[in-house]
């Protein structure tokens, strides 16, 4: 696409179909909103771009100056950002045309949009269900056919699982690769953008775009964009890794199957296929709910109510107002967490919880270099223990929901890419398997995921 | 009788870095704009905003740590201290907590009681500033001005080192000093760009234990610093007598300094004392520094002040006294070696300097207004003998008020002694003649009369004459 008018009829069809999937309540901007800025985009972008039309929804904790910027909480309602994300800065001088905010759980604090203070976001397939998350919206909107790519954020899988819940491709770059300026901090040190796309091509052409180094940011690493490899005739080459840990006695059998399946095509398409170990893969969970919490209680201590957002008033002193503005302007799972990193921070606790999970985060890493060490290329692994669960089944119990994110939190921890795409279904849910690549490296996970992706059964039962 | 009391006193100081952006952004660190004036997305704490720390601030900051010794880190971590307050914007202040930058540092100063002794640097650190809480701007309300959060600091930590408020002011002195000298800040505290903490404990002469100690903030001014620390010292040592000889406790608590009233209140105590919660800034990868980078910061320190004063002692055979306040500015240093290299004598110019250029630029907000060639010029002349000590005065305050070569302006003055001994041997005769009776006195061996003669001639030339050849010309003429 390099026709001005393609661009324009590309960006009020998107507009069109955000209004017709309206109630999977994916995207949190306004139709008119979103039309008006649509057709100005597309009138701005400029044709050369390699994005040029291509309409990609942003999730509500990345900054843009086009919609306001909530992150899913009341405590930033209506807040507009005065600045943009790097990675939207890239996306639009690429072409693309942002599509919108999507929905999310608050401050990526969840793993089913459920904790979003402006309502859940409906599975596509099943609106009983929810879409995963923290990027529940993102997932929704591409798995709808609203938009083809979407960006997302992952801390502790926010990207893949939704991805595997609904049918689609989630990509979560090496730690670095992605500039985070204008990512609105949830745990600083794992957080990532991720693009969640209907096919690991649309995915990776947006990756692409936004990935590379950024002055704004220190933790970015200073290195060129991701090159896009070819799709290959075959896996023949590829050393797959298959842990055991996430293949425990009691998985799901369905994902148990559809695993099988893949591992399968994996030696027909000429791969080698080895059984490894991860020993330190039942710790990821606590250690991440250390670690994230805690960064999580300094990153969202800015949430005052003294310099933006709204101020739940009547306060008289100071303390009150604050007390006041975040009791009021948090829900409950924020509030959750806030209090577990503040009391894993704490003086004579430090030590117990949060240097504990450092050094547990540095064993989980070396875990994988002893496996990429020994030879393995990729690892091999399913998503989520479960297809997409029902609404409310996880919302009293925190810590079975937190399970959901069992086999995705490592490669956070790690700070490795993974990619996570459709391999079967169960019960007409959609099921995803994911690649853990080594450091910077996503062009060996993005070949991979193509060639598996050609072979896949994704629609079919399990 | 027991022992008399102790005063233990140790020192946090902040200084401002001399940059022109802050730590963390671009935004000016000039102080004085309109409130809220340089501010960014980063320093304000935007949501999504990430710092990147200021290239230039770790120079300053490495210079200064050598200038005081330390052992700079080939890698430091940077660390959030959280805490709720209205002019913190992020919650938490970017410092570094279990990996400064530096550590183990030094400063000798001139203890007023004890002769030059040494006080440890414990730790130095970079950090960023808060902003400020205006209370008095609008009734009933506080105002926020976030143009200081942001702007780079350094806090050096020195040891329970001081004996006295007086020793405490005096460090602070020479550290002001040195890190002028280092230009790692101007060090001026009316600007906020040093400000000082005290831990203030007493004890028994001889024991060893330390009391308990109480910290002490808001001493904004140099002036202060003594004030502060005896107000509280001797509050401490009224609670520990107690009324009567009873003899309280110290509460440990942090005190408020009012300069007003010069008094100190509580603040908060130590059950209300913050736990900051530090660990590692996520944002900020651990400061890797080379050994390279390091060694340029320590080829561009000058010589400091110590060093320079240990030379200006040997090489100009100078008391410690007058190298010491030659050398306590780095530009009167200059000055006066640059008035040496034009030809001054080193002793005699030393004396100019420190009599007639500070006195005068006391006066002049502190500009040097004749030029150090100019002061050259004038204390050749002297030594020359074209020009009196009084005469030269004169010169020197036309020069530093109009300009002008001292040779000219002494001329235009007709300042110039008359050194042609005919001339003078006139004015001699003259004189003389005028005091026949000091002279019969002085021929029977009233000989301390000459000095009284000597002015006489000075007196009869104006001034012009020479006071050696006059002296001269006297002696010889009454002994004849």
């Amino acid at each position: 696409m390099n026709d001005p008018s393609e661009a324009l009829a590309s960006a009020k069809a998107a507009a069109d179909r955000v209004v017709k999937t309206k109630r999977l309540n994916a995207c949190l901007t306004g139709p008119k909103d979103l039309r008006k800025s649509l057709v100005a985009q597309a009138q701005a972008a400029h044709p050369s771009g390699v994005l040029y039309g291509m309409p990609v929804a942003v999730k509500d904790n990345i900054a843009t100056l086009d919609f306001p910027t909530t992150c899913g909480s009341k405590i930033l309602e209506g807040y507009r950002s005065p600045y943009e994300a790097t990675a939207v800065v890239k996306l639009r001088a690429a072409g693309a045309l942002i599509t919108g905010k999507t929905n999310c759980d608050e401050f990526a604090m969840g793993s089913s949009t459920e904790h979003s203070a402006y309502g859940r976001t409906l599975h596509p397939f099943d609106k009983t269900r929810v879409p995963g998350g923290s990027s529940g919206g993102s997932a929704a909107l591409v798995a709808a056919g609203v938009v083809p790519a979407a960006l997302g954020s992952e801390t502790g899988g926010s990207v893949r699982q939704p991805a595997s819940l609904c049918g689609v491709v989630g990509i979560k770059p090496t730690y670095g690769r992605v500039s985070r300026y204008g990512l609105v901090a949830f745990g600083s040190s794992l957080d990532q953008i991720g693009v969640l796309g209907r096919s690991v091509h649309d995915a990776a052409r947006v990756l692409s775009v936004i990935s590379g180094r950024d002055p704004k940011d220190s933790t970015c690493e200073d290195r060129d964009p991701l090159r896009l490899p070819t799709v290959p005739e075959s896996l023949q080459g590829f050393v797959i890794g298959i842990p055991k840990e996430y293949f425990p006695a009691d998985l799901d059998p369905a994902v148990r199957r559809a695993c099988d399946r893949v591992i399968r095509l994996f030696r027909e398409q000429g791969a080698a296929v080895r059984e490894v170990s991860l020993p330190h893969t039942s710790f990821a969970v606590a250690t991440y709910y250390i670690l994230a919490p805690a960064e999580a209680s300094s990153n969202l201590a800015r949430y005052d109510g003294a310099r933006y957002g709204p101020r739940f008033d009547g306060a008289t002193d100071v303390r009150a107002l604050y007390r006041a503005t975040r009791g009021q302007g948090f829900g409950a799972e924020v509030r959750r967490r806030i209090l577990i990193g503040t009391y894993v921070l704490s003086s004579g606790y430090y030590d117990a919880y949060y240097r504990k999970a450092q050094q547990m985060r540095a064993l989980i890493a070396q875990d994988f270099r002893n496996a990429f060490d020994r030879g393995v290329d990729l690892l091999f692994t399913p998503t989520t223990p479960t297809a997409a669960f029902k609404a409310g089944e996880k919302l009293a119990d925190p810590v079975a929901m937190y399970l959901s994110d069992i086999f995705t939190v490592t490669a956070n921890l790690a700070g490795l890419p993974a990619i996570s795409l459709p391999i079967g279904r169960a019960k007409g849910l959609p099921l995803g398997g994911q690649f853990i690549g080594q450091a910077f490296l996503e062009d060996e996970l993005i070949e991979a995921a193509y060639a598996l992706e050609r072979v896949v059964p994704a629609t079919t039962e399990a | 009788m027991p022992a008399p009391w102790e005063t233990v006193i140790g020192l946090e100081t902040h200084v401002q870095l001399r940059t022109v952006s802050k730590m963390f952004c671009g935004c000016s660190a000039a102080f004085g704009a309109p409130p809220n004036t340089n501010v960014c997305p980063v320093c304000l704490g935007l949501p999504g905003a990430l710092p990147v720390p200021n290239e230039l601030a770790v120079k300053l900051a490495v210079r200064a740590a050598l200038a005081l010794g330390c052992t700079v880190h080939p890698r430091s971590v940077f660390a959030r201290k959280n805490y709720f307050y209205p002019d913190l914007p992020k919650g938490y202040q970017i410092s570094q907590f279990e990996q400064p930058l530096a550590t183990d540092g030094s400063l000798s100063y001139l203890s007023p009681e004890r002769g030059i002794v040494t006080a440890t640097i414990v730790r130095l650190h970079l950090e960023e500033d808060a902003g400020k809480s205006l209370h008095d701007r609008f009734p009933k309300q506080t105002a926020i001005d976030l143009n200081r959060c942001g702007v780079p600091l350094i806090e050096i930590v020195t040891g329970p080192d001081f004996r006295s408020p007086q020793e405490a002011r005096a460090y602070l002195l020479t550290l002001k000093q040195v890190l002028e000298y280092a230009g790692a800040s101007d060090c001026d505290m009316e600007k906020g760009s040093l400000r000082v903490d005290a831990n203030v404990s007493v004890r028994r002469a001889g024991d060893t234990a330390l009391g308990t100690k109480v910290e002490v903030k808001n001493i904004n001014s140099f002036a202060y610093v003594e004030k502060a620390l005896t107000v509280e010292r001797d509050r401490q040592i009224a609670v520990l007598e107690g009324e009567g000889g009873a003899g309280g406790a110290i509460e440990q608590q942090t005190m408020l300094y009012d300069a007003k009233t010069n008094s100190v209140r509580p603040q908060r105590t130590k059950e209300e004392s913050h736990d900051y919660r530090y660990f590692p800034d996520p944002d900020l990868p651990p400061l890797v520094l080379q050994p390279e980078f390091i060694e340029e910061q320590r080829a561009a320190l000058p010589e400091l002040p110590t060093a320079k004063r240990e030379r200006f002692q040997t090489q100009y055979a100078l008391s410690i006294e007058h190298a010491a306040v030659l050398t306590s500015d780095r530009t009167v240093a200059d000055y006066y070696e640059a008035a040496v290299h034009a030809g001054a004598e080193p002793k005699v110019a030393a004396n100019w300097v420190i009599n007639e250029v500070l006195a005068d630029a006391k006066d002049h907000n502190e500009q040097l207004r004749v030029p150090a060639a100019s002061l050259a010029q004038l204390v050749s002349m002297v030594k020359g003998g074209r020009l009196s000590q009084q005469a030269a005065k004169r010169v020197f305050v036309e020069v530093a008020e109009r300009g002008g070569e001292p040779r000219n302006v002494a001329e235009a003055l007709g300042l110039i002694q008359v050194a042609d001994s005919g001339v003078v041997a006139a004015w001699v005769s003259e004189v003389l003649g005028a005091h026949a009776t000091e002279v019969s006195r002085y021929r029977n061996g009233e000989t301390k009369l000459l000095q009284f003669f000597v002015g006489q001639v000075m007196k009869a030339s104006r001034g012009k004459a020479d006071p050696k050849l006059a002296q001269k010309v006297l002696e010889d003429k009454l002994a004849s």
